[in-house]
């Protein structure tokens, strides 16, 4: 597949006798991320860019991205792609994807984004079982603005908005989205899976294809939650990110796949 | 009977909807609130039948996104609203018009401020023509004030939208959406045919890039402008775009020759200040009617030519608000240009019905110069 | 019969008493009639269980004013719509007054009035559903703003095409009110 953002240099190029074993897709930009050590993002991006030229949806991929970390997503995705105001992102792929019926849209979000102040969007869009699929970046805090609270905080979590820790009371709990979206009639595929491991990532491309599926299927909504980590707003190293996504966050959001239409 | 199968007897808001689907729209967003139900309700009718798509959104925040995501993809689409509904469609107002998209907004506008009533009103000229929402943006803005009106300029409202890529609103209120009158269902000189509307949004729309070919570059449709002198740039662009769209202002006046006043009024005020100056005018006042047809960009050339062709020749303000035009009105007028013009105004209070009768008494006290308790 | 030039009305009464069906109706026959027209409604805080009503204006020019504070002629068709339209009613204007349901007594005996007992002329017809009908009928015998004819044949276009088969007895029901009219003031 053609990808005109990428061309590899030419001391790069394979020489006689050499073959290339790895390249980005071609739906991918391949070129440093502006993102923080250890952010999962880059894993995020890669693993959609990935399943797009899989399912050969590269050429009709429409990005609807979001405002946060990911707000410029676009610089790193090789598809045609738009902004939407924070948290409407749904609702614009919802535009989208009914005036372009033959495009395959996504979108991809932080939990303050969908969470937050898009909630109303997301449900709505999902209820409806928009031909869409939405990607949600879970890590607990509001990346962008300095690691304020998010609705996806854990109890207790300390933040720059949260100093003695997030209490259930006043600051509600951590909103599990996948749960969410699962209730929901339009949704055909949700899952929520984690990036902390290479076991994990593997799961996570899979549903991510699966969720993409549901869309060029015609069956309705598809969702995935991806537990990243952000060590910068943390305060962590990355390998201890990781740790924390093991045993702090995944007994509050459970792994797994919450409703697949796929097989039906 | 000889022209019954001519004109239909229809609201101004079922006009809209036929007007904006004769002139290519496809896509309608939106969420219920009077006094403009009749337009979605015509909309969730008439675009299944001709494969377009009609989405009742959550609330006006999500109808505007989904209009931006439409319009994004280059298809001509549309919202409506009034009132509060408008407010919430603010934001999206902003970054479409930051990102430079052909959105299509009607505003049958309601009583406020707040909830107000379901009356009409002219409160809402501000919001439309300065700009509710953030940053340095413009939006055309037509005014109907007859069902005919109403079909026709929604040709305009898209020809515009597109030719500029920018928002273009189409401001009524409760009477021309709710006023049932004869219409001619046939587009008007200065409609773009839908396919013309289609090549224009070709070089920006978002599609999917395969669609351009193998190895085409991807697009990007945006009003994030942060790396340093960027957004500068593309404030400059909106500048000069801006000032282009002045070519578009568009007037009516009537009467105005021999006028020793000449009463400026737009949509359905300006229909009873007719009937108003038709009735003086027969008793020998010597008035007429500036009508503002755009009310972005404002006719400022057609009052400054009235003001030049007849020195001394005093204007009056009738609008259904507090004051809002008049400003736009004083500014033309203003210094030189307006040869010292005299501007006086007369408010008619939201939510009320505006009658020709009522009218005359304000318009006979300006023409003498006396003073009008409004 | 000649037809003048501009005329307007002011058509009120309780809500469901057809008030909108029969200015809709007067609307799409002016303008079959080759006329310009305009038909505004008004709902008010009084719209559940109050009074509604719509102006109709019929003129040879384009309509300006939709609405009218002093109306050349009213169709009233209870007591609060008498209350409130016959002191606004233009010098030389008609009103016809429902006489099923509003007192003679209340009546303005200085004002041009076909007093008409719609709702019990309506019930001998057919249904007292029709009394807008007749109020209509005798609005055009009494103002000769349109021919009956005209008004009749446009029932076919503002009837809902389910209740098609009641469009002779609407028709029957304007001829009434017009015959009726006529009389009184011929």
């Amino acid at each position: 597949m053609n990808n005109p953002c990428n061309a590899l240099p030419e001391a790069l190029r394979p020489r006689e006798g050499e073959s290339l074993v790895f390249d980005a897709p071609a739906a991918q930009v391949d070129r440093p991320t502006h993102y923080c050590p250890g952010c999962h993002h880059g894993i995020a991006h890669r693993l959609v860019a990935e399943v797009l030229d899989e399912l050969d949806a590269t050429d009709r991929a429409v990005l609807v991205a979001s405002v946060g970390c990911s707000a410029f997503s676009y610089d790193y995705f090789a598809v045609d792609a738009l902004e939407a105001q924070h948290g409407r992102a749904c609702a614009v792929a919802t535009g989208v994807r009914r005036a372009n019926p033959d495009s395959v849209v996504f979108t991809y979000q932080g939990d303050g984004d969908m969470a937050a102040i898009g909630l109303a969007e997301s449900v709505h869009a999902a209820n409806r079982g928009e031909l869409i699929t939405a990607i949600f970046i879970n890590n607990t805090v509001y990346g962008m603005t300095g690691g304020q609270t998010a609705p996806t905080t854990l109890i207790g979590q300390i933040t720059t908005t949260s100093p003695a820790g997030r209490r259930l009371r006043g600051e509600g709990g951590p909103l599990r989205m996948t749960e969410l979206m699962a209730g929901l009639d339009g949704v055909a595929y949700a899952e929520r899976c984690a990036l902390d491991s290479v076991r994990h990532v593997r799961a996570a491309k899979k549903a991510l294809r699966n969720a993409f599926e549901v869309q060029i299927r015609g069956l309705g909504f598809g969702f995935v939650e991806l537990l990243s980590g952000c060590p910068t707003n943390w305060h962590m190293t990355p390998q201890a990110a990781n740790r924390r996504i093991a045993e702090e966050m995944i007994p509050v959001f459970p792994l797994g796949t919450a409703k697949n239409l796929l097989d039906k | 009977m000889s022209d019954a199968p001519e004109r239909i007897l229809i609201k101004g808001n079922e006009a809209v909807a036929f007007g904006a689907v004769d002139a290519g729209c496809r896509c309608y967003f939106g969420y219920p609130i009077t006094p403009q139900n009749e337009i979605p309700e015509a909309m969730s009718r008439l675009l299944p039948e001709i494969g377009g798509c009609y989405v009742q959104a959550e609330s006006e925040v999500g109808a505007a996104s989904m209009l931006l995501g439409a319009c994004a993809s280059g298809v001509p689409s549309m919202t409506s609203s009034s009132g509060c509904g408008i407010s919430l469609m603010q934001e999206a107002l902003s970054y479409m018009t930051g990102s430079m998209l052909p959105a299509v907004l009607v505003n049958m506008a309601r009583g406020g401020p707040g909830l107000g009533d379901i009356g009409p009103s002219q409160g809402d000229y501000f919001q439309a023509v300065k700009g509710g929402g953030h940053g340095d943006h413009r939006n055309i803005v037509l005014a109907p004030a007859t069902a005919q009106e109403c079909y026709d300029f929604m040709f305009r409202a898209f020809a515009l939208a597109f030719t500029y890529a920018n928002p273009v609103m189409v401001l009524g209120d409760a009477v021309v959406g709710q006023i049932k009158e004869p219409v001619r269902r046939t587009p008007p000189p200065d409609a773009l045919a839908p396919e013309r509307l289609a090549e224009l949004a070709a070089p920006w729309r978002v599609e999917g890039r395969g669609r351009r070919g193998p190895g085409a570059a991807p697009r990007l449709v945006k009003s994030v402008y942060l790396a340093e002198g960027t957004l500068a740039a593309r404030n400059r662009q909106l500048r000069d775009k801006y000032e282009a769209m002045r070519a578009e202002a568009r007037w009516i006046a009537q009467d105005t020759d021999d006028a020793d006043l000449v009463v400026v009024a737009y949509g359905s005020i300006a229909r009873a200040v007719r009937s108003a100056i038709r009735a003086l005018r027969a008793q020998g006042a010597a008035v007429g009617l500036f009508r503002p047809i755009t009310l972005y960009p404002f006719p400022d050339e057609g009052l400054r030519a009235l003001a030049a062709a007849r020195p001394g020749r005093r204007f009056l303000v009738v609008e259904q608000n507090l004051g809002q035009m008049v400003e736009d009105v004083r500014l033309a007028l203003f210094g030189p240009a307006g040869r010292g013009a005299e501007v006086l105004f007369h408010g008619l209070m939201p939510g009320l019905l505006a009658d020709a009768q009522t009218l005359e008494e304000p318009v006979r006290l300006a023409l003498a110069g006396k003073e009008i308790r409004s | 019969m000649t037809a003048s030039a501009y005329q307007d009305v002011i058509i009120a009464g309780f809500g469901g008493q057809g008030v909108m069906l029969v200015g809709n109706l007067l609307a799409q026959a002016g303008m079959e009639y080759g006329r310009e027209v305009s038909f505004l409604p008004v709902y008010g805080a009084e719209m559940r269980g109050g009074t509604a009503n719509c102006t109709v204006v019929i003129d040879e020019e384009p309509v300006g004013s939709p609405l009218v504070r002093t109306p050349l002629s009213t169709i009233v068709l209870n007591e609060p719509s008498l209350a409130r339209f016959q002191p606004r009613l233009a010098e030389g204007g008609v009103q016809i007054v429902n006489a099923s349901l509003i007192d003679r007594a209340l009546v303005d005996e200085r004002r041009r009035t076909v007093y008409i007992p719609v709702n019990d002329m309506a019930l001998k017809i057919g249904s007292v559903k029709m009394a807008n009908m007749v109020a209509l009928g005798a609005w055009i015998g009494a103002t000769g703003t349109l021919p009956l004819a005209c008004v009749q044949d446009a029932l076919n276009r503002v009837v809902d095409g389910r209740y098609a088969k009641l469009v002779p007895a609407n028709a029957e029901a304007l001829a009434a009110g017009y015959d009726f009219a006529k009389k009184q003031t011929a």
